[in-house]
């Protein structure tokens, strides 16, 4: 039940949740033509704006986005996700499944040191793991090692884990940043991760960045680790900037005073189409890992008619949506997977916009009477709804309103409240007590969304909150987790996308884009569909055109 | 004299626990959890058993009496508790790190405002509906008016951007470790510049409004005429005799903005990307910290009492008035 992502793709999606950043990289909007010029060289500091403070600096009992992407730096994990989001080795050199994948036999890179230079060794591994499932350890990612049965080291360099029952995410619950045993033991005895040194300073990993200074609310400083077992990184230093508002991160790129940052749409469209700007900074779009779409309760008998839901996903431009609310920065959503990953089915039913089809579809679920002000009608009562959305998010209310709009061209009703998501989490959703809501659903690279779809999985705190339950929905994802094949698993998630596609328990509208933008004299970095972070060690400043000498 | 100031002390100490149980029982009614809060919006994260744990860490499972107690008998001990948040570092540590800056601007914003205030005040008073009055007039009341945020911005690209000649937003350079004593003395300078411009002149008004009213009241007194009557030159007449005058309320103005040293402002604190209090709170109540906010509001409730108390004790020392009618009162 608990969340099987991988921690670092989940910085990255949290990251991607909250400013906007994001996955697969399809296209580079932009890329600077001396992108591909100048020689490696070591030196110079890397100055990136963050928009939230950092929290803390073990990234195994956090969950901010910016925390993440900070550790994700320090640590490593025995295995990690390659730029096409395939799990690939890291601090394992190599792995093996047994047949029945109950058995996953990993070998461990040796020469391997921590930061304090330590040698890291497979003590480390089962370390982590036992303060992963110890149950004081205040973590999320307990869960995902739920089904191991036992971790055994036979010797330094091999670590051998044993599943009660063959998990599909066993492997890559194995991206979990590693720990030092030690330093952290007695800490981690205790359930007091938290409240180790280690988490406000100097923490200690394998990553290709060393800790150097966090001031709280001002910034984070790392420094390169030379004896990164990847080889040193080329940037000496990396600067995080906490900056809240997007504006002054704005002003300060054109004032070069960072050298990354995330863009908004309107920034991205509007704001940095001159020369200058094009010069100086290299823009990137990316479908970002979070979706936003529209929540029905189906708990309530007019939506759990699927003609009124399909309707509803006619009669909605998503198009014209996309345009109003992003600026064309976002991409159509057909499913909860993105384009371009290996679980994403295009062969599904889709919506275009339709408002005859709409209407046939709605006078099939018997709303065929309209009042004189032309709402629609079924045994007297009007189509009208309340549409919910949090505070805060201006695009959630411009999505309201465009909703808004196109049900009333069919003679439904909606009105738009507008709530604080605290209030909104604990007094509507977990309570269930909504008609409809704007909502968005972050997405990690593994397909296994039991916890969304699954019939069981409606109780208050738990995330089916819509009411959703299709049996063969049930059993798809049931499978679609207890296998390790990747071959077997995409037939049931194409199917799943299949049903989904053709029930619409919510109206999925679109794949927000993330747009980061990064100094053009920063080289080496290659987009990919898992964004374009996944190299920083690899990327460097031409010696000329370092900008900061010292350090 | 102390006795009264001490009666009003430990009278002080009820009110401060009915403020404090006030506010407990109002932000642990608010709704949404911490708990809740350290997941995100579109987090597909539902990991029920770690919810149970940091409410039991947190000690949200008991009844919220126990909770004040357990709250009030810590603090009682100036055990202030940690923070909620992942860092779960102690409440005054990182009030103590927040401190120090949103105090440093707030002091020299205040300074700034009451040594422009006073005599923009003055002029405008001995002076009145003359040319320099009504320009005054208009200048504060469009700093009165104009938005922080807005303003920010402006002088952001102005200075920061077309110009180049301050930073725009945070405390230092990247580059800071790296200069020189005094280059970083000047440094810090420079990026504390627009901040504390925006912040006065946004306060200016209000002040310099005071200080006008007060005057004009004061030079309509009759000893303001006998003292032009005996001859004094009007410059001794105003310095000396009025201007003493009409700075006792200003006093209690002043007094009674000192708690309001230690909270930032959120507005110009995230605009400029200050880590400073105004930002520690906001994000302490979106995450629903109740120990950093509970902190927080101790320290604020304890000035502010404090302040009153000052204000009053120094208006009886500068008003001789107030001095006679106790004494008179007491017989």
């Amino acid at each position: 039940m608990s969340r099987p992502v991988p921690l670092r793709l989940l910085g990255l999606l949290l990251l991607l949740a909250v400013a906007g950043c994001g996955g697969e990289a399809d296209s580079a909007v932009d890329l600077a033509s001396g992108q591909a010029t100048g020689k490696p060289a070591y030196g110079d500091t890397y100055i990136e704006a963050l928009q939230g403070n950092i929290s803390g600096l073990i990234p195994n009992v956090l969950s901010d986005g910016p925390s993440f992407e900070v550790g994700s730096l320090i640590y490593n994990g025995l295995v990690k996700y390659d730029k096409d989001l395939n799990l690939v080795g890291e601090l394992a050199q190599s792995w093996q499944y047994s047949r029945d994948c109950l058995d996953l036999t990993f070998k461990l890179r040796p020469n391997v040191r921590w930061h304090d230079n330590q040698p890291f060794t497979a003590a480390d591994v089962i370390f982590t793991y036992e303060t992963m499932i110890n149950p004081k350890t205040p973590t999320a990612y307990g869960g995902d090692f739920k089904a191991v049965e036992s971790v055994v080291a036979p010797d330094p360099y091999t670590v051998h884990v044993r599943y009660k029952h063959p998990s599909a995410k066993a492997l890559q619950s194995w991206s979990i940043w590693m720990l030092p045993k030690h330093l952290l033991e007695s800490y981690a005895r205790e359930g007091k991760l938290r409240e180790a040194p280690q988490n406000r300073a100097n923490p200690v990993g394998t990553g290709p960045y060393r800790f150097s200074e966090w001031k709280p609310g001002e910034k984070v400083v790392l420094v390169a680790n030379s004896d990164y077992f990847e080889g040193r990184p080329y940037i000496s230093r990396v600067v995080y900037r906490i900056i809240p508002s997007s504006a002054t991160t704005f002003l300060e790129l054109k004032a070069k005073g960072v050298d990354g940052a995330k863009l908004t749409a309107l920034q991205f469209k509007r704001q940095t189409e001159y020369p200058a700007f094009r010069k100086a900074y290299t823009k990137y779009q990316y479908a970002a890992n979070v979706y936003v779409y529209l929540g029905l309760n189906l708990r309530d008998p007019r939506f759990a008619d699927r003609r009124v839901r399909q309707a509803f996903a006619h009669a909605i431009n998503k198009r014209e949506l996309i345009d109003g609310v992003r600026l064309g920065l976002a991409r159509e959503a057909t499913g909860p997977y993105k384009p371009g990953t290996w679980q994403y089915n295009p062969n599904v039913r889709t919506y275009p916009y339709d408002l005859a089809q709409a209407r046939a579809l709605l006078a099939d679920a018997g709303w065929t009477e309209k009042d004189p002000d032309g709402v629609l009608l079924k045994n007297g009562q009007p189509f009208k709804f309340e549409l919910l959305t949090a505070q805060g998010s201006d695009e959630g209310r411009k999505v309201a309103e465009i909703i808004q709009a196109s049900l009333k061209d069919l003679g439904v009703n909606v009105e738009i409240r507008v709530i604080e998501w605290a209030a909104l989490l604990k007094e509507y959703i977990k309570k269930r007590n909504f008609e409809a809501m704007i909502l968005a659903w972050g997405i990690t690279p593994d397909p296994d969304q039991f916890d969304i779809w699954h019939s069981s999985k409606t109780s208050p705190d738990e995330l089916n909150r819509i009411g959703y339950a299709n049996p063969e929905v049930d059993g798809l994802l049931e499978k679609g987790r207890s296998t390790c094949v990747e071959a077997e698993r995409k037939q049931y998630y194409d199917r799943l996308q299949v049903v989904l596609a053709e029930d619409q328990p919510i109206v999925f509208l679109y794949f927000r884009d993330g747009l980061p933008v990064v100094s053009s004299r920063v080289r080496g970095i290659v987009p990919a569909p898992i964004g374009i972070q996944y190299n920083f060690n690899e990327w460097f400043v031409p010696k000329q055109l370092h900008r900061y000498t010292a350090g | 004299m102390l006795g009264y100031a001490l009666r009003r002390l430990v009278l002080a100490i009820p009110l401060l626990i009915g403020i404090t149980f006030v506010s407990f029982l109002v932000i642990h009614l608010a709704p949404g959890e911490p708990v809740e809060n350290q997941m995100g919006e579109t987090s597909t994260q539902s990991d029920r058993e770690l919810r149970e744990r940091l409410k039991e860490i947190y000690g949200l499972d008991k009844p919220l009496h126990v909770q004040y107690w357990s709250w009030l008998t810590r603090l009682v001990r100036l055990d202030f508790g940690r923070s909620f948040s992942p860092d779960a570092r102690p409440v005054l540590q990182k009030i103590g790190e927040r401190l120090p800056v949103t105090l440093l601007l707030n002091i020299v914003e205040m300074m700034v405002i009451v040594v422009l205030a006073i005599p923009i005040g003055v002029l405008s008073a001995t002076r009145q509906y003359s040319r320099f009055d009504k320009v005054t007039t208009i200048f504060v009341f469009v700093g009165f008016a104009t938005p922080d945020f807005w303003l920010a911005l402006m002088l952001m690209i102005l200075f920061g951007v077309q110009l180049g000649w301050l930073p725009i937003s945070g405390l230092r350079s990247p580059t800071w470790e790296y200069l020189s004593f005094w280059q970083q003395q000047w440094d810090f300078v420079a990026h504390l510049a627009l901040p504390i411009l925006v912040a006065t002149f946004g306060g200016l008004a209000g002040f310099s409004r005071y200080m006008r009213q007060s005057m004009l009241e004061v030079i309509r007194q009759d000893y303001i005429q006998s003292a032009r009557a005996k001859g004094l030159p009007e410059r001794m007449v105003i310095a000396k005799h009025a201007l003493r005058n009409a700075l006792l309320p200003i006093v209690t103005v002043l007094g009674l903005s000192l708690p309001g040293l230690i909270g930032g402002s959120v507005i110009v604190e995230s605009i400029f990307a200050i880590p400073g209090m105004g930002q520690l709170m906001v994000q302490a109540v979106f995450e629903r910290d109740y120990p950093v906010i509970m902190g927080n509001l101790v320290i604020v409730a304890s000035l502010t009492l404090v302040a009153n108390l000052i204000a009053d004790l120094t208006y009886s020392l500068v008003d001789p008035r107030i001095r006679v009618a106790a004494r008179r009162g007491r017989r």
